[in-house]
């Protein structure tokens, strides 16, 4: 199994690759001059190529390429123009805001769609099959920063369920020692209750938000792949030797379903990840995808380099998790791999 | 209805007894009736034969009786009564009960007909447990008797395998298994053989029957062919539209067939000493040429010469499944041979039948000869050039891609969903032949259709819109449509009901006579490629183990493998 791992992981580093050169590529060609804008309108045409020089943007490509790759092999991502910090540590602290948001999203996503598109399948043409699509559709239909408006409006400002959006904690509590960077483990880890609730309370609107979102795709394939499933030969075979329903649904068809339904939970996840930019600025929320917004808005290009790096390091970590689950749910693919 | 009505041959109250049964399917063209006031009457021990073609209402009847339809259908009328359970009026969990317990179902394609991500012996503990005839402790040991009971060998270590690591019959075997793990009262067999080479079939029918009768069980076998039908029931039944049109003991039928529907599914069957015009209705037969000799093709030498060719494939180390499934044990590190050295001749005009059972590579050399495959070794000699020096990837733009083609199993998978059945068979046309207008195309479609019998208004429909025996037509019009010397016929009747089977196979003939064609016909049954072909090759293990004229190999069989193939075939008791 590890050594499959191992030899999974190394078919990932062409794209790594393959990234590196194009976010370098992409950040060059983007419109916009770095110099000019971090000289500010009233600089002089000497002071703006002075900061291009020490930038090294004066250098040509093939050169600055060499030297941002220098760079990445020591672990060095350059410097935010607009925080002043090593592009790394912002990374570092804001990356687990946003994928404790993003998991725990799809968390309640799975939650409530897997067993909606199960039902919907099994009762095919009854009302929860009609409530699946409808509740699928409007998901979709609504984009997240409305919902996301939405829930502050219904939830913080009618009813008062919620606090202010503003942010991961209540600056009132201080954040608990950083163990993954997921305050809700963290504080459970401390075993500080109080901050444990405090974090609960700022996160859970934003995941509803981003679960919301992300219902539509994971209900429906679950509906797609148990209907097909259970049309198939072996579920025939189990009905017709007297299994229970139960029996039949979960323990026969519905491990057979969940192929597809793993593979699009790896898409679902990628794509939220790009979708908390918007509920992040709703709810004020200090994750990676404002950062990266951001940086992109003020040409920074090593933050938004760092962020695509980043990102896709985390997409082939996901696809290697989805890998090693289909072994585990099928014993063919353990065979081909 | 007095259920206790006792009929005056049988002593006790049937097991199974099934009246003025109607089954009715909601579809979107509104209310079909797939059942038609059936009656069965199944006493205890007996064995019954329910024989039709496709469409008959066999299964839909066998499935109604296990309450296992699907949502659309719904049973109309009639009752139908179980060791003197009511299971029309009962609830499905008391049903339910009846399931895998008093009556059990095994079905056609064993291998899809198993959870494919569960070990087979936790599969047959899942039965064992839910009838509450096993606790979860002594549950493995049960399941492994089980699997004694049906002649696996090494059971204990066949527990632990999944589906996809065991052969086709292997598996049928584990559905038996599952399905007599507790001793039920009833087996419904549905096509329990379809698919399987003929000695696997003979093997997984006499396991049932002898199971069934050492357990004094009543059987349905559920089956398109007669042959296997009268061979292993004490009573036939022929469907045919969802009636009963003929129900007799199993001696009889073949002898004083009634119904006019029974005596045209006998003629269609193939069997011994028959021509294939004898296949098709009398009045159709009647009305046909007699088959005339090939006019004798130009050119010199035999069209086809194969020497010495081999297929390697690299072994599977890590799974062993493969090489298990294969018959292999201890895989080495040797490359697996699907074709081991084989050298024949194809004459101008002739029909060679290439014969074997699943893995005997048989496929492998069709892929070969079409050159859709790259041979490890061997000369591929084509009316005097070695095709086997232009690769496989090449071939396609080769001039002579023209002059082999090839017809496919499946006649709807090997169909372009998207392509019109004119569009399919012009496909070959637009590619490969000479440009052309689109008036005169269609022209040469039309013409190609009335070869293979295609009446024109079908050519402008979808393959899902046309019967098996059109799409097979479509299939054979596609191949000959460039003007061939060689088709390859990679069991083109194999998903065929056998009156179209019939058809089909006299198309095949006189479309060889009238276009002086070769034929290499790929099967696994003896007695289609008897009638159809001129020599026969019988294949085992990627080796020809016979050679020689068909009626000849067919008549005094040299090798011991064909006097067991020969065997296997279920001979009617005449």
């Amino acid at each position: 199994m590890l050594k499959q791992i191992i030899k999974r992981m190394a078919t990932a580093i062409p794209s790594i690759i393959g990234v590196v050169i194009v976010t370098f590529l992409l950040t060059r060609v983007l419109p916009g001059d770095t110099a000019a804008y971090f000289a500010g309108p009233a600089a002089s045409e000497q002071a703006i190529s002075e900061i291009r020089a020490k930038l090294g943007l004066d250098q040509p490509l093939p050169v600055q390429f060499l030297a941002y790759v220098k760079d990445l092999a020591t672990g060095n991502l350059g410097n935010s123009l607009t925080t002043g910090q090593p592009v790394l540590d912002d990374i570092r602290a804001r990356l687990p805001a946003s994928a404790e948001l993003t998991l725990l999203g799809l968390l309640l996503s799975v939650l409530v769609a897997v067993p909606l598109g199960i039902l919907a399948a099994v009762r095919q043409g009854s009302w929860i099959d009609h409530l699946c699509r409808l509740v699928a559709t409007a998901g979709v239909s609504l984009p997240v920063f409305f919902t996301g408006l939405l829930l502050v409006y219904v939830f913080y400002f009618k009813l008062g369920w919620a606090p202010a959006p503003l942010g991961r904690l209540d600056f009132f509590y201080s954040p608990p020692e950083t163990i993954t960077g997921f305050y809700l483990v963290d504080s459970l880890l401390a075993g500080d209750i109080e901050v444990f609730r405090a974090s609960w309370s700022q996160i859970w609107l934003p995941a509803v938000t981003l679960a919301i979102f992300s219902l539509a795709p994971i209900a429906r394939m679950t509906r797609a792949s148990m209907l097909a499933v259970l049309a198939s030969d072996f579920v025939r075979t189990a009905r017709a030797s007297g299994l229970k329903p139960r029996k039949v649904v979960l323990g026969y068809a519905f491990r057979n379903a969940l192929l597809p339904v793993v593979t699009t939970l790896g898409m679902v996840f990628s794509f939220l990840l790009g979708a908390n930019v918007l509920v992040e600025k709703v709810f004020a929320w200090p994750g990676i995808g404002s950062y990266a917004i951001e940086a992109l808005i003020t040409s920074d290009y090593a933050p938004v380099q760092g962020f695509v790096l980043a990102m896709a390091i985390l997409y082939v970590l996901l696809n290697l998790l989805i890998d090693i689950v289909y072994g585990l749910i099928d014993p063919r693919v353990r065979i081909e791999a | 209805m007095n259920v206790h009505n006792v009929p005056p041959n049988h002593v006790q109250p049937p097991l199974l007894d099934v009246r003025d049964l109607s089954v009715e399917f909601a579809t979107r063209r509104g209310v079909v009736r797939a059942v038609e006031k059936v009656n069965i009457r199944l006493a205890k021990g007996e064995t019954l034969g329910i024989v039709g073609e496709s469409g008959s209402g066999k299964s839909v009847t066998s499935y109604t009786v296990m309450r296992i339809l699907d949502r659309a259908g719904r049973i109309a009328e009639g009752a139908i009564r179980f060791g003197g359970v009511d299971l029309v009026g009962a609830s499905e969990s008391e049903v339910r009960a009846l399931r895998g317990r008093e009556m059990s179902m095994i079905f056609q394609n064993p291998r899809a007909a198993l959870n494919p991500i569960r070990k087979v012996g936790k599969q047959i503990e899942d039965v064992l447990i839910e009838h509450v005839q096993a606790q979860p402790s002594d549950a493995k040991e049960k399941a492994i008797e089980a699997l004694k009971a049906v002649r696996i060998a090494r059971p204990e270590e066949r527990y632990h395998a999944y589906p996809f690591e065991l052969s086709g019959g292997m598996c049928q075997r584990i559905v038996i298994a599952l399905a007599l793990a507790c001793r039920p009262q009833l087996l419904i067999a549905d096509e329990p053989t379809t698919g399987l080479d003929v000695t696997t079939q003979k093997a997984v029918m006499d396991l049932v029957v002898e199971l069934t009768r050492e357990r004094n069980m009543s059987t349905i076998l559920i089956t398109h062919d007669l042959g296997l039908a009268a061979a292993y029931c004490d009573r036939v039944m022929v469907m045919e539209k969802g009636k009963v049109v003929e129900t007799a003991n199993a001696s009889e039928i073949f002898r004083a067939p009634q119904h006019p529907y029974t005596r045209k599914l006998m003629r269609a069957t193939p069997r011994g000493g028959v021509t294939l015009r004898d296949l098709l209705p009398e009045d159709v037969a009647a009305a046909m040429d007699a088959p005339s000799e090939p006019a004798a093709a130009p050119g010199q030498g035999p069209l086809l010469k194969v020497e010495a060719l081999v297929k390697e494939y690299p072994r599977q180390l890590t799974g062993g499944g493969l090489a298990q499934a294969l018959g292999f044990r201890g895989a080495s590190a040797d490359p697996f041979r699907a074709v081991d050295g084989i050298s024949f001749e194809v004459a101008r005009g002739e029909s060679l039948g290439l014969v074997g059972e699943s893995g005997c590579g048989k496929s492998t050399t069709s892929m070969m000869l079409m050159r859709l495959i790259d041979p490890t070794s061997g000369r591929i000699m084509f009316d005097g050039t070695d095709l086997s020096a232009i690769p496989a990837k090449q071939f396609a733009r080769s001039a002579f891609r023209l002059r082999i083609q090839m017809v496919f199993q499946d006649p709807t998978d090997s169909l372009n969903p998207r392509f019109t059945a004119a569009r399919s068979i012009a496909d070959p046309l637009m590619r490969m032949g000479t440009a052309m207008g689109s008036a005169a195309l269609r022209a040469r479609v039309e013409e190609l259709a009335g070869h293979v019998g295609l009446p024109p208004e079908f050519l402008d429909r979808f393959p899902h819109q046309l019967s098996g025996g059109q799409k097979a037509r479509v299939g054979i019009a596609r191949a000959i449509a460039l003007n061939p010397d060689l088709v390859v016929l990679d069991e083109p009747t194999a998903a065929l009901d056998v009156s179209v089977q019939a058809v089909v196979l006299n198309l095949l003939q006189d479309l060889k006579t009238k276009l002086g064609m070769s034929y290499i016909f790929v099967s696994h049954d003896l007695e289609v490629v008897r009638m159809l072909c001129d020599r026969v090759i019988v294949m085992r293990a990627g080796a020809i183990v016979e050679e020689g004229g068909t009626e000849q190999v067919m008549a005094a069989p040299k090798a011991a493998y064909t006097r067991e193939l020969l065997a296997s075939i279920p001979h009617p008791p005449i």
